[in-house]
């Protein structure tokens, strides 16, 4: 009987979340006017100085960039888990879950899932974008939509660790600071905006080994996005990109899934 | 009928301080026990425990006859809990925050949504029924964050300074509210820093400080803890105060205690209004004008106060974590700024004299 309320529950919870991204339309705004914004500035004002392998033109650039902002932009997309539940837990609302005789997982099961939901609304705006600046796919839908579907899973798992981060943290504004000093270089020091022989050779290792970069390497390859005859870098992690990623994928869930509920089981308001 | 809710010995600590320091409680079924203290005297510290939300370091609870510790998810069946913030969504609406709570009650669809409507008509909320509960003012807030918690209609239910913050309209009306379901036979359990609030609606009244249970017993019994009724008389002439007190002192059961700024006589009596109509003669005939004259029952300040030796607005040192919702409490507000920078400027031309 234990599994059957976790589905009804996350469902009854998750819907909630969804009503709050319709009731307050800044948040959405918020988080997908930045990568718009990012898509511009990369393409059109620092795309012309970088030179990507395969072609030197800016087209080229905007093929390899989209990538790697849909990479960025659904990472800070999961962090969204975090900065609501640390909402939820100061305003009561998670005292209020707790003293209900729900399935205890139902609370961030349903809040991660609703982050997917806002996760895929915000890739179909900045694909729109892409497809405006010039990017397009050229591969086949099957493999798009691997694709994407990627980038949501790796989404997902980090989502597990902001819940758990938005579990501990004492308020919204220290999560988002404590998130944002983490996620800022992992997204950057990556082949997300430039490619990765640039990078001086220690931050080229961490680069190399970055789940970032092998999530913006498996997308790459399966939009189509990487030219005839460019090679992948000589590294595990890039050669087997789609791997590499699901095997980080893995790991966020196994620890911070426990890790994450145990820490809702004990949080009370503060 | 067994107790509704039992607890012994419970004990918290947290790193510096102990926040529950071994209290015990019975309240029979279909009782309504107040929890009275000040700020951080831990009172919301026994409603988390009792309502499975913290678990305490020593002790053990039943709540409608199940251990809280060892079966917290049979106990949140039965209870409902109302919080000190209103634990209401405020981007959802009236309608669709009750709904939500009827389904993690595992109501049903249906059954969800005619009880959200059921309450939400009772506590005249009807006409905001859709709208964010945002919008809403802090008495509404505070009546859907009730009506949260009978939404499974539970027979215990907890409610943590349900009036806190309301303006004087908003708390009569809450008052009106919680008076009636408690007519319907609920157990509650009320925490509240109103001494009036507990004195109108519990049957029997737990004063809590430091974490500790310093007086339990009906209102009548504390009041009669702390003396019975005093006549409070104000004459007009200062100059009459003493010959006052000399023709009343007879009158009454102990000593009077005088207050000349105010022209004010205070003295403990037995016999209530037989002894101010004696009183008012004995004056009058001796010519002796008066501008105020009362009997005064003791309220609940004077027991607390007698209790604890402190008012019962003041806040207490030991108890929960801080609330950042609150007011800050005097050592949070910069009350030594003014020395501050005296005690600099003096440091400063000592050690100009020295060089």
């Amino acid at each position: 009987m234990a599994a059957p309320t976790v589905f009804s529950d996350a469902y009854v919870v998750a819907k909630r979340n969804i009503i709050k991204i319709k009731r307050v339309p800044d948040l959405l705004v918020f988080t997908t006017l930045s990568p718009i914004m990012f898509v511009l500035l990369f393409a059109f004002v620092f795309g012309g100085a970088i030179a990507v392998p395969g072609g030197t033109d800016p087209a080229a650039y905007r093929e390899f960039l989209m990538a790697g902002i849909f990479a960025q932009t659904v990472i800070f997309g999961a962090t969204i888990t975090g900065a609501g539940l640390a909402e939820d837990v100061k305003k009561g609302i998670i005292d209020r879950f707790r003293s209900l005789p729900m399935a205890p997982s139902a609370v961030l099961t349903g809040r991660t899932i609703s982050d997917v939901a806002n996760n895929v609304l915000v890739l179909i705006v900045m694909s729109l974008t892409g497809l405006l600046v010039g990017w397009a796919i050229h591969s086949s839908p099957a493999e798009a939509a691997l694709g994407f579907l990627l980038l949501l899973v790796f989404a997902y798992s980090v989502s597990w660790i902001m819940a758990w981060l938005g579990m501990l943290v004492p308020s919204v504004e220290v999560f988002n600071n404590a998130t944002f000093i983490v996620i800022f270089p992992l997204t950057f020091v990556a082949n997300t905006f430039v490619p990765l022989e640039t990078l001086p050779p220690a931050l080229q290792t961490f680069a190399e080994w970055n789940p970032v970069s092998a999530v913006t390497q498996a997308s790459r390859e399966l939009f189509g996005n990487i030219p005839e005859g460019v090679p992948t870098p000589d590294v595990w992690p890039l050669q087997n990109a789609e791997l590499y990623t699901l095997i980080w994928s893995a790991i966020f869930i196994i620890v911070f899934v426990p890790l994450a509920n145990y820490q809702y089981r004990r949080s009370t308001s503060r | 009928m067994a107790d509704a809710i039992t607890a012994q010995g419970l004990v918290k600590r947290y790193k510096t301080v102990t926040a529950l320091d071994g209290v015990d409680l019975s309240v029979p079924t279909g009782s309504v026990l107040g929890l009275l203290g000040p700020n951080g005297a831990g009172k919301t510290t026994i409603v988390r425990i009792l309502t499975t939300l913290l678990r305490p370091d020593e002790g053990s609870a039943t709540v409608a006859g199940v251990d809280v510790l060892a079966k917290p998810r049979e106990v949140r069946r039965r209870i409902g809990l109302s919080g000190q913030y209103a634990a209401v969504d405020e981007y959802l609406t009236g309608f669709e925050n009750l709904d939500m709570i009827g389904r993690l009650y595992h109501l049903g669809v249906k059954r969800s949504r005619e009880r959200a409507r059921e309450l939400l008509a009772s506590f005249r909320l009807e006409d905001a029924a859709d709208r964010p509960s945002k919008t809403y003012s802090g008495g509404m807030r505070r009546r859907l964050d009730l009506a949260g918690a009978l939404v499974a209609d539970p027979p215990i239910i907890f409610l943590d300074e349900p009036t806190t913050g309301l303006d004087p309209r908003g708390r009569t009306e809450m008052w009106e509210v919680i008076q009636n379901l408690v007519a319907g036979g609920t157990t509650l359990l009320l925490t509240t820093q109103y001494l009036e609030e507990a004195d109108l609606l519990a049957d029997d009244i737990v004063v809590i400080d430091h974490g500790k249970i310093i007086a339990q017993g009906t209102a009548d019994q504390l009041k009669t803890q702390v003396g019975g009724e005093r006549l409070e008389l104000t004459v007009r002439d200062p100059g009459t105060l003493l010959a006052a007190r000399d023709l009343l002192e007879p009158l009454g059961v102990g000593k009077a205690a005088l207050d000349e700024g105010r022209r004010t006589l205070l003295m403990p009596i037995s016999g209530g209004a037989q002894v101010l109509t004696e009183a008012l003669r004995v004056l009058d005939d001796a010519t002796i004008g008066i501008d105020d004259v009362g009997l005064r029952r003791p309220t609940l300040d004077d027991v607390f106060l007698s209790l604890t030796g402190h008012a019962s607005e003041e806040d207490g040192q030991a108890g929960e974590q801080p609330d950042q919702d609150r007011p800050p409490v005097p050592p949070d507000t910069p009350a030594a700024t003014p020395t501050g920078p005296g005690r600099h400027a003096a440091t400063d031309t000592s050690s100009t004299g020295g060089a």
